[in-house]
């Protein structure tokens, strides 16, 4: 049997299909969770997707951080589990605090939507190790709402310990502090972006590249190897 | 029944670029002589009985942990008008 992996749908979420399909191309086993479930379902790790859940209103995530199925999430992680934040699953993540800083709007004010390259800065996370440190990869990108800020003793504080995970090349495309575009907890388990590494997992659509898989080959070697 | 308001506002060096796209559109629509411009939200609660201190601290503790992220933003509150 294969590690399972959760993935969750709160009202507005808009990429659970194409994460769900991402943890099965990579061998793992998706599992389905609402917002409104009160358990985890056992899984062995959680990816919380894009989209605007709840709308985005009060601020993006800041609505999700607080449903039943976000309690558990928050108490795993504690504990270890392996979480993944995609997007607007990174917001929650932060709205959350399971990370640190938050997601504004644009410095342009537009929706951006293209292929973004990034360098994989920490390949040490459960979600990264089957990339090298270093890496470039090219994975979408669309969000409106992706501009990564925190104090700067926050950001003196993840570069020191290695916490910024990707960082975008070739421009900075929202205002990002320093080229910021994910970050990982402490302990490595809990990661988060904003560009989307579950569009560029197969040849046949997107970039054509399969520069994403990554991050499912990672934790499900985590998995199978735990 | 009592009206307190809570006004949120992003700190004040975070980056505003909606309140700098408002603030270029003024010379264009005639509008002279402002420097600079912020925008927040701003939510009127409208309490239930006594807007005593326990009830104040509530919407405190609510501005706090939900209308506002304290990471990025302040907050103020305030009772409206006379009642208190």
């Amino acid at each position: 049997m294969t590690a399972r992996v959760g993935v969750i749908t709160f009202p507005g979420t808009l990429d659970d299909r194409d994460t769900q399909r991402a943890v099965r191309i990579a061998g793992l086993e998706p599992v389905s969770l609402w917002h409104r479930d009160k358990d985890l379902k056992q899984v062995d790790a959680v990816i919380l997707p894009g989209g605007f859940s709840y709308g985005d209103y009060l601020r993006a995530g800041a609505i999700s951080r607080f449903s039943p199925v976000m309690e558990k999430v928050i108490e795993g992680a504690r504990e270890g589990l392996p979480v993944l934040g995609i997007c607007n699953g990174f917001q929650v993540l932060t709205e959350s605090h399971l990370l640190p800083g938050a997601m504004l709007r644009n410095n342009h004010l537009h929706f951006i939507c293209r292929d973004q390259k990034l360098r994989v800065e920490n390949a040490d996370t459960a979600w990264t190790s089957d990339y090298e440190a270093g890496q470039e990869i090219s994975v979408p990108l669309k969000n409106i709402d992706g501009r990564y800020v925190a104090d700067e003793r926050t950001l003196d504080e993840l570069e020191a310990e290695g916490r910024v995970a990707f960082r975008y090349l070739d421009g900075n495309p929202n205002g990002s502090l320093r080229d910021i575009a994910g970050i990982t907890n402490a302990a490595g388990n809990v990661v988060g972006l904003m560009p989307h590494p579950e569009h560029a997992v197969e040849p046949l659509v997107g970039t054509g590249r399969t520069d994403g898989l990554g991050f499912f080959t990672s934790i499900l070697k985590k998995l199978v190897n735990a | 029944m009592a009206r307190v308001v809570v006004d949120v506002m992003l700190k004040p060096e975070i980056l505003d670029p909606q309140g700098q796209a408002v603030q270029r559109a003024l010379p264009r629509l005639g509008f002279a002589g402002i420097a600079d411009v912020r925008q927040g939200k701003r939510f009127e609660l409208e309490v239930e009985g006594p807007v005593d201190d326990a009830a104040l601290a509530r919407i405190h503790e609510m501005a706090e942990t939900f209308l506002a992220n304290t990471v990025i933003e302040d907050f103020t509150v305030k009772v409206d008008g006379e009642a208190r």
